[in-house]
């Protein structure tokens, strides 16, 4: 199985990792007994550790290849992906989705409130996911400035609530055709670029919101932030702090179920197949007569919509919003999620927002330990699985009648 | 007979280059045209001027669809172009990889359905109907093509010549009067082109006028009602298939000179 040349690359790398990992891991000077404090015992940690890594990722990579050649030779069938295999079964994936549901259900009955706080985290980016994953995922529309539209749709509710006394249920929907608006007024110019261009400009202008914000102290109060934001609304009835909590948790899952429910729909449509092949070919598009501005108009205000209406209920979930929440990291853990869950599919996204969201929560205890975690889980997911943890799948026709 | 495509005296010019100098070209209806020339003669360049990809710099682009009345095309959006009822299809194969084939043709459906975000969200009767038009006139169009028992493949896994075929389908979806193919039978073997040769006249058949670009001379002295041979943006000879076979300005072109032997 593992050849001499295996172990030899094997210790090559094991080398590689002890010459990279020595300034920091082995040298520890002190500097009040000017002296240097040799940890040895650390390099052998690393330099054995990477050696079996490597070794144990040739003999996976050995047998997939083994396993290829034999589906070549049609020996063995193609396995199908866990994940088709359950999503094309009914029988398989139904109890799954009805567990899931009950889990979500009873979550705040079975959890403490820092637990609930922590899952409405989660449902949030979950949402936001969703949204990008319009823009990114199905439409290909690298946007780097996402965070933006959700600045936008926070402040809203956060000054209409200062100053006029609006409720969350009135600026909900506010909230989304502001993002909306700001998303359409960005995206005129801006969607005449491709690719790494729109990135960069789209980067830029979730800079310029969070700077406006930051520096406009008259209008946005600054870096101290709006405060006393109210709390959503229940007919009018006063909750109390955990009732509240509760009462957002199931808002924020009912929010979750109706983005499913429309970007579901939507990707399944007219609209929707014209955005995918616009990720795929624009010039032959074009040739199709698929407007190409007006197509990428719509996914870049849909999806600035949900970032709008999801800034909403994080304003009405914290009570206080500062500028320091909507950083270009936001942005970027939020295109983490969409791309670690998988383009364009709907269940990767979600299932890459809980990972990516819950993981450090409860991982606390290593939390020195995280960002490191989080940039290798980041690099082995993309070398292994770069279509995400749940890859897409084209939707299939039944068709009726004869073929010939 | 009026034209259904009328180019008159197209210029095309790139910085100091004039890809196309003072091109024209007439296209009746139910005619199989071939524009045939020597590599970097303008051809596709040609075609990109009049789907709108490239705006021409002079000339006049006049579209005369059956029945309606003449429109100028200079300058109008690739999208534009092909909702007027001018299909076409590209010498390197741009299908979209990622979807069905199915969903390839659906595209093309495009610009003759109408329903938007709203229709997508709620699926009124109206959209469910249009939906299942889509499908139903796909699948129809599949089957002519012959590739309906592939439609639920993803298109980058096609056969090279059933991807040209998907190609002309996809064009076919967007109901033109008229189409373009660029180099259909490039890289094909003997037996595919000569399937793309009856697919073709079939088209023809249904009432379709056809542009096409071709190297394979077989095909375009097959089929072909008249033909337009360019060479560096000029058009140096047009006629019947017999003519230009023995045209010398076009044996020139393609072979080259024979020299004098003092």
């Amino acid at each position: 199985m593992l050849s001499f040349k295996d172990i030899r690359q094997g210790l090559l790398v094991a080398l590689w990792f002890i010459f990279l990992t020595f300034p920091l891991l082995v040298i520890k000077i002190n500097p009040i007994e000017n002296s240097v404090n040799w940890r040895w015992l650390n390099m052998v940690y690393v330099g054995s550790f990477s050696f079996l890594i490597y070794l144990i990722t040739r003999m996976v990579m050995a047998r997939k290849l083994e396993r290829q050649k034999k589906i070549k030779l049609g020996l063995v069938k193609e396995k199908v992906a866990w994940s088709i295999k359950l999503f094309s079964q009914p029988r398989l994936y139904l109890p799954l989705l009805a567990a899931v549901a009950v889990f979500f259900l009873l979550f705040p009955g079975l959890f403490s409130t820092y637990q609930v706080n922590i899952m409405i985290t989660a449902l949030m980016y979950v949402v936001l996911g969703l949204g990008l994953n319009i823009v990114v995922g199905v439409a290909g529309l690298l946007d780097l400035g996402y965070v933006a539209f959700y600045a936008v749709g926070a402040y809203t509710y956060a000054l209409l609530n200062m100053h006029f006394g609006l409720g969350f249920w009135t600026v909900l929907p506010i909230g989304g055709v502001l993002g909306a608006i700001f998303g359409i007024l960005l995206g005129i110019p801006v969607l005449r670029l491709r690719g790494d261009y729109l990135a960069i400009v789209t980067l830029g202008f979730g800079e310029i919101i969070r700077l406006i914000l930051e520096n406009w102290s008259s209008f946005s109060h600054g870096p101290s932030g709006i405060s006393n934001i109210s709390r959503p609304g229940f007919f009018g009835i006063e909750l109390s702090l955990e009732m509240s909590i509760v009462y957002m948790y199931y808002l924020t899952v009912l929010m979750v179920l109706f983005t499913i429910f429309v970007v579901n729909r939507l990707q399944d449509s007219r609209i929707g197949r014209a955005w995918f092949a616009l990720k795929e070919d624009e010039i032959a598009c074009q040739a199709m007569g698929i407007d190409k501005m007006k197509t990428k108009l719509t996914a870049f205000s849909l999806g600035a919509t949900w970032a709008g209406m999801a800034g909403v209920m994080f304003a009405a979930k914290t009570t206080f919003i500062n500028p320091a929440s909507f950083t270009f990291l936001e942005s970027a853990i939020i295109l983490c999620i969409v791309v670690l869950g998988g383009m364009g599919s709907i269940v990767g996204v979600i299932v890459g927002a809980l990972v990516l969201i819950l993981m450090p929560e409860y991982l606390r205890a290593f939390s020195d330990y995280r960002m490191l975690a989080f940039g290798a889980i980041l690099v082995v997911m993309m070398i292994f699985r770069p279509q995400g943890i749940i890859a897409t799948l084209r939707r299939t026709y039944t068709v009726k009648g004869d073929l010939e | 007979m009026q034209p259904i495509l009328n180019v008159q005296n197209l210029t095309m010019d790139f910085g100091g280059i004039r890809a196309l100098d003072h091109l024209s070209l007439q296209v009746h209806s139910g005619e199989i045209v071939a524009l045939i020339g020597p590599n970097g003669a303008g051809k596709t360049t040609f075609f990109n001027c009049i789907t709108g990809i490239y705006k021409p710099t002079k000339g006049d682009l006049l579209l005369t669809p059956p029945g309606k009345k003449t429109k100028k095309l200079n300058g109008l959006k690739p999208n534009k172009v092909t909702e007027q009822g001018l299909a076409r299809t590209f010498q390197n194969i741009r299908l979209f990889p990622n979807m069905t084939v199915l969903e390839n043709v659906m595209i093309g459906r495009h610009c003759r359905t109408r329903s938007k975000i709203f229709g997508a969200i709620f699926r009124p009767p109206g959209t469910r109907r249009e939906e299942e038009e889509i499908i139903q006139d796909s699948l129809d169009i599949l089957k002519k093509i012959g590739l309906a028992q592939l439609a639920n493949e993803y298109a980058k896994n096609l056969p090279y010549g059933a991807q040209r075929r998907l190609e002309i389908a996809r064009a076919l979806a967007t109901n033109p009067f008229m189409l373009l193919l660029d180099e259909p039978a490039a890289g094909m073997n003997p037996q595919e082109t000569l399937e793309l040769d009856e697919l073709i006249t079939t088209i023809r058949d249904d009432g379709l006028a056809i542009l096409l670009i071709e190297h394979d001379m077989k095909l375009v002295m097959n089929i072909s009602d008249s033909i337009f041979v360019v060479d560096y943006g000029k058009k140096i000879a047009e006629g019947s298939p017999e003519e230009i076979a023995k045209n010398p300005a076009v044996i020139k072109a393609y072979l080259g000179e024979e020299i004098e032997h003092a």
